[in-house]
């Protein structure tokens, strides 16, 4: 599978219909690779046109910002700003909640406007207009799978039923947390804290957020962003129970099934 | 005559006292830097109906939704009978809308009634609830002293209420039939009907009167206590709630607000802009951020004032849930206790804390200086702390959102102190320096490569 590089299409004279924004989990972070190359394989098989900018990607500036550290992500934003300018960028798609929350609703304010979809939207609306098929006889038969709303995607977005749609596409058992949807609780990881350590306290979040799931008995939790999978799959780690659930982001169980 | 003269002294005064107080109020919420309120009307006044009059948030925990909407409802209702009363007590007579209403009148006194009951149930229920019961978000650090007593007095206040009005209502009931002339009948009433020939019947009618005339005056001077003691309670909830809702941000919840004179500058340095346009000379670098009421919006310092002190934010609050000393509440109180402080010290003109450096006569805004912030009453662990994952934000029932000035805390750390959680420095460098959260030895396509 080759991915395609915006640039190179571009000196071919093409112009693809959607721009695919990796984010920068989703390209230096192994876990998060994975599900990169899932979607990679989603838009393969739909036959998206699409592009990736490569090396001309850079951070989005998000967590900077959120830090408080203005200066650092204006100088993200506003390279990227130009970049997506000079390129005529109209329509983004990001496997990660962050980059979507920034491109959407923080870049306008600075000049950057485009239409940006968070990957499980493109995959309900390939889903929708009949673009994926779906092998028969998937592995999620009589497997338990809760899900978790990222707070981006959920409570900041508000896009909660679109990722249980693509479970139920998948036949999966769904089985939610007390804390979902609107009062789901928090991976831990938003707001920064990805990169310090935790404020003295009894635990960690993400402990607290992977006992609520091992009290539902499931044996998966799907997601919808890297750093959610980081900190859950920490979790289930500290709490010794690797080889019983694990952690899948949803384009991840997609692909498998294509 | 010596009655309507003193009803409308003590009103008066009660009015004057509660205006002062209210004038304070607003000056404080002022401290705050303008912010334009932008956005449609017709999205503002949807919200005043569902969250503010219809409390469709508070029905995401139904027990409390209800008993609280039984006092909400009682106390407007309630309202119309205190019309009664001034009416009555301008123009010296008893009851008059009892005459001029006739059955009406028997209904609306009659569902007053019954609401009361309701809400003394609420009430009796809520006491429990926080001294018996010990609901977790009711027994948090941040409630220790006032706050405490705040909330427990004011439940105190409505049982005195509702015995005013049964005392005035259930006496009423009982001389009507033995003075007509003087007590205009108002029907049936609901519960006063029985209930006051039950605990009044047989008393003499000098008794009768002095049980009415003290229902009748207790109702009174509760209200009027009430309203001059919700400047310094959590229950100014009950006005600021519907402007505070009505003016909520309608912008995404993920849009921090940008800062233009930052943009600006890089803007200048990437070469975006000419350099004359960029209007920073460098000469006196600004604040960034809050450190202090006078550097949050106005919206920001108008929220404090108007929480309930409730707790559902702190309740959600994946950091507090977790131990960590952040509580989305706390922070709206500091924010509300910082603008008292320096609202009071303004208003008496404490002129020791007049800042030399920017003179004056009298204390201001402008030239406030008593060496404290809002540093002082919050702490860096606590800003620190928050995901911004706006489960306080969803929480709150009338809309505040302690994110926006928790992010400006923030700002004021990094960008003025250049100070913060060392931690982030590396993740600051590497996005202004190789473009990526974290410094990598590879280029940032390299996973493409092992597809
Ligand atoms: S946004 Fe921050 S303060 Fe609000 S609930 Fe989340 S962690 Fe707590
Ligand atoms: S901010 Fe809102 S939810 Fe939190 S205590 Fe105040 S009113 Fe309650």
């Amino acid at each position: 599978m080759q991915i395609p590089v915006l640039a190179e299409l571009v000196a071919e004279g093409k112009s693809p219909e959607i721009l695919f924004w990796v984010g920068c989990a989703g390209s230096f972070d192994n876990r998060a690779q994975k599900v990169t190359r899932a979607f990679c394989k989603i838009l393969h098989e739909a036959g998206i046109s699409y592009a990736i900018l490569g090396n001309e990607e850079h951070c989005t500036g998000e967590a900077a910002r959120r830090a408080g550290n203005e200066f650092v992500f204006q100088m993200a934003a506003l390279q990227n700003i130009q970049v997506l300018e000079g390129y005529d960028i109209k329509k983004i798609v990001t496997a990660c909640p962050h980059c979507f929350n920034t491109l959407k609703n923080d870049y306008p304010a600075l000049g950057g406007h485009y239409e940006v979809l968070h990957h499980t939207q493109l995959i309900q609306q390939l889903f929708l207009q009949g673009r994926l098929r779906l092998k028969e006889g998937g592995s999620f038969k009589g497997k338990r799978i809760t899900y978790h709303d990222s707070c981006y995607l959920g409570r900041v977005n508000g896009v909660y039923e679109i990722p249980r749609a693509i479970l139920a596409e998948l036949d999966a058992e769904l089985v939610e947390m007390k804390r979902s949807k609107s009062n789901g609780l928090c991976c831990g990881a938003g707001g920064a804290q990805m990169f310090k350590e935790d404020e003295p306290g009894d635990k960690r979040i993400n402990i607290e957020r992977t006992e609520e799931v091992l009290s539902t008995n499931a044996h998966m939790i799907a997601a919808n962003c890297p750093f959610c999978i980081t900190m859950l799959q920490d979790g289930i780690k500290f709490k010794e129970k690797q080889d019983d659930v694990i952690v899948k982001d949803l384009a991840e169980l997609v692909a498998e099934r294509l | 005559m010596l009655q309507p003269l003193l009803f409308m002294v003590i009103v008066a005064v009660a009015s004057l006292t509660a205006f002062r107080s209210f004038r304070r109020i607003y000056r404080n919420i002022h401290l705050g830097k303008p912010e334009a309120i932008v956005g449609d009307v017709t999205t503002r006044l949807k919200n005043v109906l569902l969250v503010a009059f219809g409390q469709k948030k508070m029905f995401k925990q139904w027990l409390p939704a209800v008993l609280h909407l039984f006092i909400y409802v009682a106390f407007v209702i309630t309202q119309i009978e205190l019309g009664g009363i001034f009416i009555d007590g301008i123009t010296g007579n008893h009851r008059v809308l009892a005459s001029y209403l006739g059955g009406i009148y028997t209904v609306i006194i009659g569902f007053i009634e019954v609401l009361s009951v309701l809400a003394l149930v609420a009430t009796i229920t809520f006491l429990a609830r926080r001294n018996l019961l010990k609901i977790p978000r009711f027994i948090k650090p941040e409630l220790d002293g006032w706050p405490r007593l705040d909330a427990n007095l004011i439940l105190f206040g409505e049982i005195i209420l509702i015995v005013g009005i049964f005392c005035m209502n259930g006496a009423d009931v009982v001389l009507q039939k033995i003075q007509p002339d003087h007590y205009p009948d108002t029907g049936f009433l609901a519960i006063s009907g029985w209930l006051g020939p039950f605990l009044f019947g047989g008393l003499s009618e000098g008794t009768l009167v002095a049980i009415e005339r003290f229902g009748w005056w207790l109702h009174l001077l509760t209200v009027l206590a009430f309203v001059n003691y919700l400047p310094y309670s959590k229950h100014l909830h009950i006005m600021l709630a519907f402007p505070n809702v009505y003016l909520s941000r309608l912008k995404p919840r993920g849009e921090m607000d940008n800062m233009p004179v930052i943009m600006n500058e890089v803007k200048s340095m990437m070469g975006l802009v000419e350099e004359s346009e960029n209007t920073t000379d460098g000469a006196e670098m600004p604040e960034f951020g809050a450190k202090d009421v006078f550097d949050l919006s106005w919206k920001t310092i108008l929220e404090a004032y108007t929480c309930t002190e409730c707790g559902r934010c702190t309740e959600a609050c994946p950091a507090n849930i977790t131990g960590k000393k952040l509580s989305p509440r706390k922070i709206m109180m500091d924010i509300r206790d910082r603008a008292e402080e320096i609202g009071q010290r303004i208003e008496v003109n404490h002129t020791p804390f007049i800042n030399p450096e920017k003179g004056g006569d009298t204390l201001t805004a402008e030239n406030y200086a008593d060496g404290k912030s809002l540093f002082d009453y919050i702490s860096r662990e606590e800003i620190h702390a928050c995901t911004t994952c706006n489960a306080c934000v969803e929480a709150c029932p009338v809309m505040i959102n302690p994110v926006v000035p928790i992010l400006e805390l923030r700002r004021y750390e990094i960008l003025t102190e250049a100070a913060g959680p060392h931690e982030w420095v590396p993740m600051f460098t590497s996005v202004e320096n190789s473009g990526a959260v974290w410094q990598m030895p590879v280029a940032r396509d390299a996973w493409t490569q092992e597809v």
